[in-house]
């Protein structure tokens, strides 16, 4: 665990190269590597061009708008910041219960959000690359690419993705930017029609997850020495664990492991987050690099999401996704898998265990019930915390005695894998880019890698596929020696 | 009531005294208007709702309905006219209705969707303008005021309280609490009073309510503002 390749020494003797923007992953981010004559690689940084701003301009906002207002943050997975704004503001109405009901229509519009997003980032972004291979042909290596060559696994990434943004439509008002969640509750319960149209899929929905799962286990499995390497660094571990150590994605305590999966800390109320969690500020990039107080700042940085939480939770409580959580955890070996590809793996597991709950939810009356909001006495302080599709995400506010924010603080999923993705790039870089011409297909490299993390970078842009990316090596005199394009 | 006037080709009954925004709201018929509320004598500010009576331009909630007069309102050219007024608005004010509890439930909001308004087209303003917030049942967010001088009006006419007021002259006029403070704690506002139900945008806000009614289910979320009755 070093920070090799993040800085070089004689910066000013090197050649720059940048991959700007960074094409398929959500927002925008650049990465910058500094060559020598020899093509030897020398620095190499995921940059996050983006600065948005938000715990600074809700500051004198009603704490009641701001699970509404903070979700604009990002248009693939708003209900994360939603629900977990909403959790944070629970605390500070006084609600530590909400009522059944509630609970599990928010639990609900958060599966069908894991399932939409899980769906999307496997089927649209990362595909193209698992199914063609990293550096095959650049115009078929898209979406459409994969409709013409595989055209019933297409048709289900678009139906399961459909079906998520369903589920949210109904919980949440909208399929994106919804109001469904509320400080101390939820505004909307589900009408007898709208759980019957979503039951009338939701077993496709089950079943096309489950071989989602099957087909990137077998894609992985049958090239072991790529998948299991490429990108490949040892990290410490975070994520919430539900009851008995459960995977969950809504609720639960902080739990981390160390890179051989030995625990660090476990049952961490997250209200305390600060306690074990600290964040450092670096000169080159707008996004924070958080790391475990107790280890500090050098070996203390972990990796979250997918990949983090299949393997911290002790058991998954749906039966198909047990199934295949088991499967990894004996194809791992008995010690964590830290290869970057594996997190496309354990996603596919989390969307099956999505799908599962949300059939479980949908024969649940609870979410029909009319009883909705739970109240409780005011407090001036609350920490949200949820698992996103990316990974943990907190939010923490404080309010005073008039109602208005005087403070927020938001750690993001991609915040939290912030050191864990430069390492990444960076050991596919020396591996991969070290010392050879430059070509698409290797920079390609660097992007897969990234994408394996599924980074939303601070805000979704809906502008997939018109993406371009521009790269120029330039010498040190400034002088355009090779450039690149892709529109 | 025999006596007609035409609006855009329609024949509108009305009564002596009645203006032509009252009589075509009586009737059915829906000409965009702000400032304009049926309980109130009509101020003739926003001039939203602007019509051509014989060829000429006048608001609608102040000219008086004769017999026999021909009144066009839902043409292309005088709406472009509103949508401009309704831009502007937009740009004077913050109004962002992503985060605005009263979207669905805005009569500015609904009146720009009928106006087919698709962009602010003018530069922001963005301007600096404070909350509120020390009144422990309403909060008072200024960002969104359009200064129809409703609540003025209905704190003076109706709560015989007089707590707010129009302050300063041209662009630079802003609504102001009369206190000493210029806090709202420090009136003898009450959250009843009617001052605090008549705003057609979200300056008076209910505290700790935000977004308890669900979408679908506010005002304007299921028929556009020229079907939803005219509130009294």
């Amino acid at each position: 665990m070093s920070y090799q390749l993040e800085t070089a020494p004689n910066p000013e003797k090197l050649r720059r190269i940048a991959i700007d923007p960074v094409s398929r992953v959500e927002g925008h981010g650049k990465v910058t590597l500094l060559l020598d004559e020899q093509n030897k690689v020398h620095q190499v940084r995921l940059h996050i061009v983006e600065f948005r701003g938000f715990e600074k301009f809700i500051q004198g906002r009603p704490y009641w708008e701001v699970p509404v207002l903070v979700q604009r943050l990002c248009g693939i997975c708003p209900v994360s910041h939603h629900l977990a704004a909403s959790k944070a503001l629970d605390a500070i109405v006084g609600v530590s219960k909400l009522t059944p009901a509630a609970e599990k229509l928010r639990r609900l519009m958060h599966y069908g959000q894991m399932l939409q997003s899980h769906a999307l980032h496997f089927f649209h972004l990362s595909s193209p690359d698992l199914l063609f291979g990293f550096d095959s042909d650049v115009t078929r290596r898209n979406i459409v690419g994969v409709a013409q060559a595989h055209p019933e696994i297409a048709k289900h990434g678009v139906l399961l993705r459909k079906f998520g943004q369903e589920v949210i439509r109904v919980t949440a008002g909208k399929r994106v930017h919804g109001t469904g969640s509320v400080p101390g509750g939820v505004n909307k319960a589900l009408t007898i029609a709208e759980r019957d149209e979503l039951l009338k899929d939701i077993y496709h929905i089950v079943q096309w997850s489950r071989e989602a799962v099957h087909l990137i286990q077998k894609v992985h499995t049958q090239d072991p020495g790529l998948y299991n390497s490429f990108g490949i660094f040892r990290s410490n571990f975070m994520s919430l664990v539900g009851h008995d150590g459960d995977l969950d994605f809504y609720h639960g305590t902080l739990r981390a492991r160390d890179d051989n999966g030995n625990i660090l800390f476990d049952h961490v109320d997250y209200q305390n987050y600060q306690s074990h969690i600290e964040e450092e500020v670096r000169p080159w990039s707008y996004m924070k690099f958080p790391y475990f107080r107790a280890i500090g700042k050098e070996n203390g940085w972990y990796k979250v999401g997918p990949l983090a939480r299949v393997q911290n939770c002790d058991q998954i409580s749906t039966p198909f996704a047990e199934q295949e959580r088991r499967e990894f955890v004996d194809y791992a070996g008995g010690s964590p898998l830290h290869a970057p590809l594996a997190y496309h793996w354990t996603r596919m597991i989390e969307m099956l265990h999505a799908a599962e709950v949300i059939k479980d939810l949908l024969h649940d009356d609870d979410i029909l019930s009319g009883d909705l909001m739970a109240h409780g006495e005011r407090a001036f302080e609350g920490v949200g915390v949820i698992e996103a599709p990316r990974g943990t995400l907190f939010h923490h506010y404080r309010v005073d005695e008039n109602d208005l924010i005087t403070m927020a603080n938001l750690i993001v999923s991609t915040t939290n894998n912030n050191q864990a993705m430069n390492e990444a790039v960076r050991h596919v870089a020396r591996r991969y880019l070290h010392g050879r011409e430059i070509t698409e297909g290797l920079l390609n490299h660097i992007e897969v890698a990234i994408r394996a993390f599924d980074p939303c970078l601070s805000c979704a842009t809906h502008a997939l596929g018109q993406m371009a990316l521009e790269v120029e090596l330039r010498d040190p005199e400034g002088a355009l020696v090779h450039s690149l394009r892709r529109a | 009531m025999s006596q007609t006037f035409t609006l855009d080709g329609d024949s509108i009954p009305f009564a002596d005294g009645q203006t032509i925004l009252q009589a075509a709201t009586a009737a059915g018929a829906f000409i965009p208007h702000l400032c304009y509320h049926p309980e109130f004598k009509p101020h003739g500010s926003c001039k939203l709702c602007t019509v051509k009576v014989n060829g000429r331009q006048t608001a609608s909630c102040t000219m008086r309905a004769t017999s026999g007069m021909t009144v066009e309102s839902n043409t292309e050219e005088i709406n472009a006219g509103r949508r401009s007024l309704v831009q502007m608005l937009f740009v004077e004010g913050n109004h962002f209705c992503p985060a605005c509890e009263q979207s669905g439930n805005c009569q500015l909001q609904a009146t720009a969707y009928y106006l087919g308004m698709m962009s602010p087209h003018f530069d922001h303003f963005f301007p600096s303008r404070a909350l509120d917030a020390s009144h422990p049942e309403v909060l008072l967010d200024f960002n969104r005021c359009i200064l129809c001088s409703l609540c003025v009006r209905a704190s003076r006419d109706v709560d015989g309280k007089n707590v707010f007021a129009l302050s300063g002259r041209g662009i630079r006029t802003r609504l102001i609490v009369n206190a000493a403070s210029g806090r709202l704690a420090d009136t003898d506002f009450s959250p009843t009073d009617k001052a605090a139900e008549v705003c057609p945008v979200g300056v008076f806000l209910k505290k700790r309510r935000g977004f308890a009614v669900p979408i679908g289910e506010r005002r304007y979320d299921k028929t556009p503002i020229s079907g939803v009755p005219e509130e009294a």
